[in-house]
């Protein structure tokens, strides 16, 4: 599955037009579009969370931007920072693991390629994984595997909805086995937030691989993608090595995967949050549709007792929280702050 | 070598073991190929084995001269048996992670087949993943092994050219995974335990895979198999490449013969990828820790399964034998645990590995 390389199906990014070449966008000042080489004014860019307006390329976005695009302002707690990545296979390619991940950490700020916390979307609190393919190509090892069990039980603790923007190229093969293992780790956590009947959404960016697309990328009751984004188990330089024959242009695509019925719908960027926050919505169904029956086992706390964990955990100001949480959905007082969707 | 004459003794014990099982009719429909029954006295001798073959060959010629001349050679003869089993010991406690692979990708290694026929009493192979597709290079069925009914299923190499093709040399399809976890629910709702055999290059990449959702067939086992409320033991027999391997491979015991290799990507690749280089495999074999020792040490695996030296190839017979014993007693323990404690274990286990810093 490592075998992936997603330089092989980077988009055909050749400008078609140089239209404002006498612009310099080595001061940030201007972007150019890597899809259709227009450039745009980074500013206007950013406005359009990173969608170019002549041509709708979606742009690669990181963390802190996808962060800052899906969760109310000043709700976002991020959760095991401090978990962090060392080098216990004493690993050495060309280089040293351990230094190169000093090296990448300090070019990137990150401290290793998935941000996991909670946080509100629309008022809605939510648990969320953001991968950030700068750090080693979103590469999959333990802290990856780690930070978002972690996130996945919290939220199977306090019955929150689960949503992880995934950009990978797969597990990180500096860390061998235990990389792989992280897919399965992974996987055990989702189960029992499953078992719970809670809902698990991911977000696929591009590119998702490898790893990645073998473990959560897959898992969600509902799958969600960006437009155009790579979607791929094997690369496609390997899979045309072991045919011999030139794949199909969209081959690998979101549209490719809805087409064959692995994602469920594509989103553009600038609804993403809006669509979030209505599926959100829609899986706390009215206790008068019937759902006492819940087989789980688990008590299904109300609105209220939900209220109350959150007061507990003191991480959504308690004015924000009345407001989004009890008293601002007439109707749903008795909702069942939970999903339900057929197992 | 008295080795001959023990060999001949094998390929006969198996084709009694073959005819018995034919006459119960288990086998009747499918082509039956086990490893030792035409081979000659060494086959595919692996390059790092060389030294053995100069002195069988002088082994070799001391006998024909014995024979001709009258001579007594027993000493001699003797001196150089000794010599020979102490080198092949040698040769084989000292394999490096590249040799290692040699050995697990062995084309006369016992497969899944060879083992599930050889340690169960009854055994029927049932084929398909009702979506489609019955694919032949992951294989399964409901044994029995002593009063114990259970599901076997396990990743298929073929034997020869033709059979490799037509099993992808053990490069599972989703439908080969969606057919595994048809056999496991089964097994699940008959109470009965799960026995897996890992043998993969890899899950197979290609259009077909990529078009039927490989991703999603490997994540989908790897979710449920957390699910299941019956004992599952997972053996690397052979290699373990990636996810193809853990598609079958979450369950309450990982135990590896002693020359498996379990990887997160083929040496190859990974050279190719992080070395730019793919001449540089064994290099990576022997970073990325691919080794049954390895990951033991790394709190992968639980258990190491011995082979005779020289590999699982030379002795399929009592290899079968350790593998059936070591699944049985797994087994014996598993069946003290509740069905919560079962699968809380299975969860902990996995949920525990990963290194990492915490400050
Ligand atoms: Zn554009």
């Amino acid at each position: 599955m490592s075998l992936f390389d997603w330089f092989a199906n980077r988009r055909k990014a050749e400008p078609t037009q140089q239209v404002q070449p006498e612009r310099d966008i080595s001061d940030g000042l201007w972007t150019k579009c890597d899809s259709c080489g227009v450039l745009t004014y980074t500013k206007d860019l950013r406005a359009n969370q990173m969608v170019c307006l002549e041509c709708n390329h979606h742009l690669r976005i990181f963390s802190d931007q996808r962060i800052e695009q899906l969760i109310d302002a000043g709700t976002w707690q991020p959760l095991n920072d401090d978990v962090r990545p060392t080098d216990p296979l004493e690993f050495r390619d060309r280089r040293v693991y351990k230094d190169y991940l000093k090296a990448t950490q300090s070019k990137t700020g990150l401290t290793d390629s998935v941000r996991t916390g909670l946080g509100n979307i629309e008022g809605e609190p939510v648990a969320l994984g953001v991968m950030d393919f700068r750090f080693m190509g979103g590469s999959m090892g333990s802290v990856v595997g780690e930070r978002l069990t972690r996130l996945i039980e919290r939220a199977t603790a306090e019955r929150l909805p689960v949503f992880i923007a995934c950009a990978s190229g797969g597990a990180r093969m500096q860390e061998g086995m235990l990389s792989l293992m992280q897919m399965a780790k992974i996987s055990g956590a989702l189960e029992r937030h499953r078992a719970q009947r809670l809902l698990y959404v991911p977000v696929l960016t591009h590119p998702t691989t490898g790893g990645v697309t073998a473990s959560f990328a897959m898992l969600g009751d509902l799958i969600i993608a960006e437009p155009n984004a790579m979607i791929a188990f094997a690369g496609r330089r390997v899979i045309e090595q072991t045919l011999r024959e030139k794949l199909p242009d969209d081959f690998q695509t979101a549209e490719y995967l809805v087409q064959h019925g692995f994602v469920d719908a594509i989103v553009p960027r600038t609804q993403m949050k809006k669509t979030l926050a209505q599926l959100v919505r829609l899986h706390r169904l009215p206790a008068s549709v019937g759902n006492q029956g819940a087989t789980s086992g688990a008590p299904i706390p109300n609105g209220a007792a939900i209220n109350g964990m959150l007061n507990g955990n003191g991480f959504v100001p308690e004015s924000s929280q009345h407001h989004e949480v009890s008293g601002a959905r007439p109707g749903l007082e008795d909702a069942e702050i939970s999903t339900q969707l057929p197992r | 070598m008295s080795n001959s004459g023990s060999l001949g003794l094998l390929a006969r014990r198996y084709q009694t073991i073959v005819f018995a099982l034919l006459q119960r009719g288990a086998l009747r429909d499918r082509k039956v190929i086990f490893p030792m029954t035409s081979s000659p006295r060494r086959p595919f001798l692996l390059e790092f084995e060389k030294p053995l073959v100069e002195l069988q060959t002088r082994i070799n010629q001391i006998e024909e001269l014995a024979e001709e001349s009258e001579v007594d050679v027993t000493p001699q003869l003797e001196q150089l048996e000794t010599r020979y089993s102490q080198l092949r010991q040698e040769i084989f406690t000292n394999l490096s992670p590249a040799q290692r692979i040699q050995v697990a990708r062995h084309p006369k290694r016992p497969s899944t087949l060879d083992y599930i026929q050889t340690i169960s009493d009854e055994w029927i192979e049932l084929h398909g993943d009702r979506g489609g597709s019955d694919d032949l290079a992951l294989i399964g069925g409901i044994a029995r092994i002593g009063d114990q009914s259970c599901v076997m299923l396990g990743h298929q190499k073929g034997r020869d050219t033709k059979d490799n093709v037509a099993r992808n040399f053990g490069m599972a399809s989703p439908g080969g995974y969606r057919k595994a976890m048809r056999l496991m629910e089964h097994a699940n709702r008959f109470n009965m335990p799960i026995f897996t055999f890992i043998d993969t290059p890899g899950a197979y990449p290609g259009v077909k895979g990529e078009e039927l959702g490989q991703g999603e067939a490997i994540a989908y086992n790897l979710r449920e198999m957390f699910s299941l409320e019956v004992p599952i033991i997972c053996t690397v027999i052979g290699e373990g490449g990636s996810g193809g391997a853990l598609g079958i491979g979450v369950g309450d015991r990982l135990m590896m013969f002693e020359h498996s290799v379990y990887t997160v990507a083929s040496p190859e690749a990974c050279a190719a990828i992080l070395w730019k280089d793919a001449g540089k495999a064994s290099q990576a074999a022997e970073a990325l820790k691919i080794t049954a020792p390895d990951l033991k040490r790394l709190g992968i695996l639980d258990q190491i399964l011995p082979e005779p030296t020289g590999g699982a190839h030379t002795d399929p017979l009592a290899t079968a034998e350790t593998l059936k014993n070591a699944l049985l007693s797994n087994l014996e323990a598993l069946r003290q645990l509740t069905t919560q404690e079962l699968r809380d274990q299975r969860y902990q286990k996995f949920r525990s590995i990963g290194v990492f810093l915490e400050s």
